[in-house]
């Protein structure tokens, strides 16, 4: 039986024959020899429970979570139904009134840098789990989640104690339970980014991990048990959408906080209507990088890669609309396909790997049509010739060229390694196309003017702006969108305000 | 070249953003390298060595050594190696030259007052005749950073003209010192002039200035070199120098050049690297590859 196309995934390393054990070759070989990551460290459970009030509780139903490079199972976690939600709430609210929020901010902040560094200390193992799970590069989970991981709960742990000094002459106040749903796109990234500054302020958490992503979020419920945590400051509920729903539902929260998709979004705002909840929601994007011909070429190149193709393109604040000055798209599109042939796809597990595999067969599905409906449209589609995998969810980073800004592929989030080129011919067009969108999430611009960053940039409409340089974070910034991109902010100071209620003293 | 050089519009060149290239250059020393990839560059990394002498202490009894050693780096094994070159001063051409005889190893020498250029244009011209007279087949040549400083960009362009006519069929490598330019933006209009002006090689450095080659500034290079490629068709070499003192650095720079420029510059016609110590760490991971073990440095011959 011929045997599928490229390489087999890690498991089938043995069936190797010769002829491509010569293919390593440095200078004639297709790719590097395998660098996997080393998983001898990591001792996962077969089964998970769901963390509730400080201890491990049994759901009555479970479901599995699956390697989206090689459709193995790794783990089986629970199911929370309405019962599970409530007695986590109730936990949360237990532990917010007897003793979180009557703690000193000092006390919650030693909490909280001993949890930053128990996760400093068990990265690589983090790091691994996370790639396993959600399909993203080694290289990433180990050089970019887990060390903003930790950094987001030293930042917010530095914040517990100084609370009256971050809103001056005014007394802040924790708002409660709050109810958390993040996405699977970065989930251990996503859960500190919540975690930190709710419990910082003194609130309790409700933590729903996605779906297909929990494993890192029970983990991490773990180092909480290991640092000691009151029982029920943080508990973890894994499950579906329904348990999302029926969290935010729920009577006992007092503020909802969630990542994902804009029709979620709408859906949670309309449920919370009237309820006097208060919620932030960090919802999709469609972020445009515009690259102006008087930008660092090479380096802009490699921004648009690192903007698009990062996390295979799951990111929110993906530069997926690229808009390059008309005299400079040829050179510009040589040289970025170019770096695109140079983009190392394949096991996850990979040192080297640059490109991994779609999170689940679901959101694969949703990228091939609309890649379909951009060929459909009249756009001009490019792929790397990378050969994909036999087993697993992949897909080819991929341009098109020749887009209108009507076409769905410059509209909609595609949220996979699709990248739609536009060109424009004066500033005043850039930044009306740019505009010309219901996100608003993030932006980037490339110029060697200092003066045209600012000019440009003061009037994108988004919420996060980079120049030169995209895709960048760090705790002490704030981040959030515009319009359909969401409302309200994470980290920094503003992240600190929606986890509070002001008062006069 | 038929065609006499043009002076490059040097408009067109596009800047370069700092924290961008040494990010970029980060990148490539995340690769990891492995079993079969890895003994095949540590090979290949062998043959790209322009192993080099460049001391006042310098005398023939040291360059013969050195010949021999770049001939057959490893006595026991004669499929490593040869090293492409060796490279030496002037004065030394003529030894050079005799021991390496036949052997294919590539006799290289710096001339135009190396290491700082800081001597009358005829000076200068001449030390190449004399070089290349004695049998040099590569000349590493300085330019004049002080002129270029000035933004006397027609100065280095005649100076690297005239220098390659001297040369006549020697191949000439030009050292840009790119410690001593500092900017990257520098470093790039310095690579446009040399090229446009008829370099085969572009080099970073001397080796007399701190810092020497490191792999941003290659990086710049790498990329001034595509870009040449691109508009013009011709092939630029590039040559890294000063500062690879382990294996595990010529790897890194090995990656770049082959996820830059591609398969094409990963041959010691195009890439090469000037360094004098390089050699036995290169043979020590070529062994550790092979038996699995570090042997101790006493069985790797120091010349």
């Amino acid at each position: 039986m011929p045997e599928g196309p490229g390489e087999g995934t890690a498991g089938s390393s043995a069936k190797r024959t010769t002829k491509k054990a010569n293919s390593h070759d440095f200078v004639e070989g297709d790719c590097y020899a395998p660098a996997p990551e080393n998983t001898d460290h990591v001792s996962l459970k077969r089964s998970y429970d769901l963390f509730i009030g400080g201890k491990w509780v049994r759901a009555p139903k479970k479901f599995e979570t699956i390697n989206p490079a090689t459709e193995e199972v790794i783990a089986e976690v629970g199911e929370a139904g309405p019962k599970m939600v409530n007695r986590a709430v109730g936990a949360a609210r237990d532990a917010y009134e007897k003793t979180w929020s009557k703690m000193p901010g000092r006390e919650r902040g030693k909490y909280l840098y001993r949890l930053a560094r128990l996760i400093q200390e068990r990265s690589r193992e983090f790091a691994v789990v996370e790639t396993m799970d959600g399909g993203k590069p080694i290289r990433e989970s180990r050089d970019i989640d887990l060390p903003l991981v930790a950094a987001h709960f030293f930042y917010y742990a530095g914040w517990a104690d100084k609370l009256e000094y971050a809103f001056p002459g005014r007394k802040a106040r924790p708002l409660g339970v709050a109810g958390q749903i993040i996405p699977w796109n970065f989930p251990l990234l996503m859960a500190a980014w919540k975690l930190a500054p709710a419990l910082a302020a003194g609130n309790t958490v409700v933590l729903k991990p996605a779906e297909t992503t929990p494993l890192t979020a029970l983990l991490l419920a773990e180092l909480i048990e290991e640092a000691d945590f009151p029982p029920g400051v943080v508990n973890v509920i894994t499950g579906a959408g329904r348990t999302g729903q029926n969290l935010v539902q729920h009577e006992g929260i007092d503020k909802v906080a969630f990542t994902g998709s804009t029709a979620v979004g709408k859906l949670i705002q309309k449920t919370l209507a009237g309820t006097g909840k208060r919620f932030t929601l960090e919802l999709g994007g469609k972020a445009a990088n515009i690259i102006f011909d008087d930008a660092p070429i090479n380096q802009a190149v490699e921004g648009i890669v690192n903007g698009i193709f990062f996390n295979q393109g799951h990111v929110c604040c993906a530069g997926s609309r690229l808009f390059v000055q008309e005299g400079l798209v040829d050179t510009v599109v040589r040289k970025l396909k170019r770096r695109m042939e140079s983009l190392v796809l394949g096991d996850p597990l990979d040192k080297n790997t640059d490109i991994g595999a779609i999170n689940s067969p679901e959101q694969l599905t949703r990228i091939q049509g609309l890649v379909d409906s951009g060929r459909e449209q009249g756009a001009k589609c490019w792929q790397s010739s990378q050969k994909i995998p036999g087993k697993g969810n992949w897909f080819k980073p991929t341009i098109f060229t020749d887009c209108a800004q009507s076409h769905r592929i410059v509209q909609e989030e595609v949220f996979g390694p699709v990248l739609a080129v536009q060109s424009f011919r004066t500033p005043e067009e850039a930044l009306e196309k740019a505009n010309n969108t219901p996100y608003g999430l993030s932006g980037g611009v490339w110029t060697d003017k200092g003066s045209k960053i600012f000019k440009i940039t003061s009037q994108l409409r988004a919420g996060v702006l980079w120049a030169n340089t995209f895709n960048k974070f760090d705790p002490s910034s704030p981040f959030g969108g515009y319009k359909e991109s969401g409302m309200g902010r994470e980290g920094g100071l503003h992240g600190l305000g929606a986890y509070v209620q002001l008062s006069g003293r | 070249m038929s065609t006499p050089p043009i002076f490059p519009d040097l408009r067109i060149l596009s800047t370069i953003d700092q924290v961008g290239v040494e990010e970029r250059a980060q990148r490539f020393q995340a690769r990891s390298i492995k079993k079969e990839s890895k003994l095949s560059a540590l090979k290949l990394a062998i043959t790209m060595l322009d192993v080099t002498t460049l001391e006042g202490k310098d005398s023939p009894g040291k360059v013969r050594q050195m010949c021999a050693k770049a001939m057959r780096p490893l006595p026991e094994d004669p499929s490593i190696g040869p090293a492409s070159a060796v490279c030496v001063y002037p004065r030394l051409v003529r030894v050079a030259k005799e021991a390496v005889g036949e052997s294919g190893v590539k006799v290289a020498s710096v001339a135009t007052a190396f290491p700082s250029g800081q001597s009358r244009m005829k000076e200068r011209l001449s030390e190449i005749r004399y070089a290349v007279g004695a049998g040099a087949d590569e000349i590493d040549m300085v330019i004049s950073r002080g002129k270029l400083l000035h933004g006397e960009f027609r100065g280095i362009f005649d100076e690297v003209v005239r220098c390659k006519e001297a040369c006549g069929e020697a191949h000439l490598k030009v050292i840009l010192e790119t410690g001593e330019l500092q900017t990257y933006d520098t470093v790039r209009v310095a690579s446009e002039i040399a090229m446009a002006a008829g370099a085969d090689f572009i080099k970073t450095s001397t080796g007399k200035v701190q810092p020497a080659a490191t792999l941003p500034v290659t990086l710049v290079m790498l990329e001034a070199i595509q870009d040449f490629h691109d508009r013009t068709g011709r092939m630029v070499g590039m040559k890294p120098a000063g500062g690879i003192g382990n294996a595990k650095l010529a790897l890194q720079y090995l990656v770049m050049v082959k996820e830059t420029l591609g398969k094409a510059w990963l041959t010691k016609e195009k890439f090469r690297f000037g360094a004098s110590s390089l050699t036995n760490d290169l043979l020590m991971q070529i062994r550790k590859q092979q038996t699995g073990r570090y042997q101790s440095a006493d069985y790797f011959s120091k010349d």
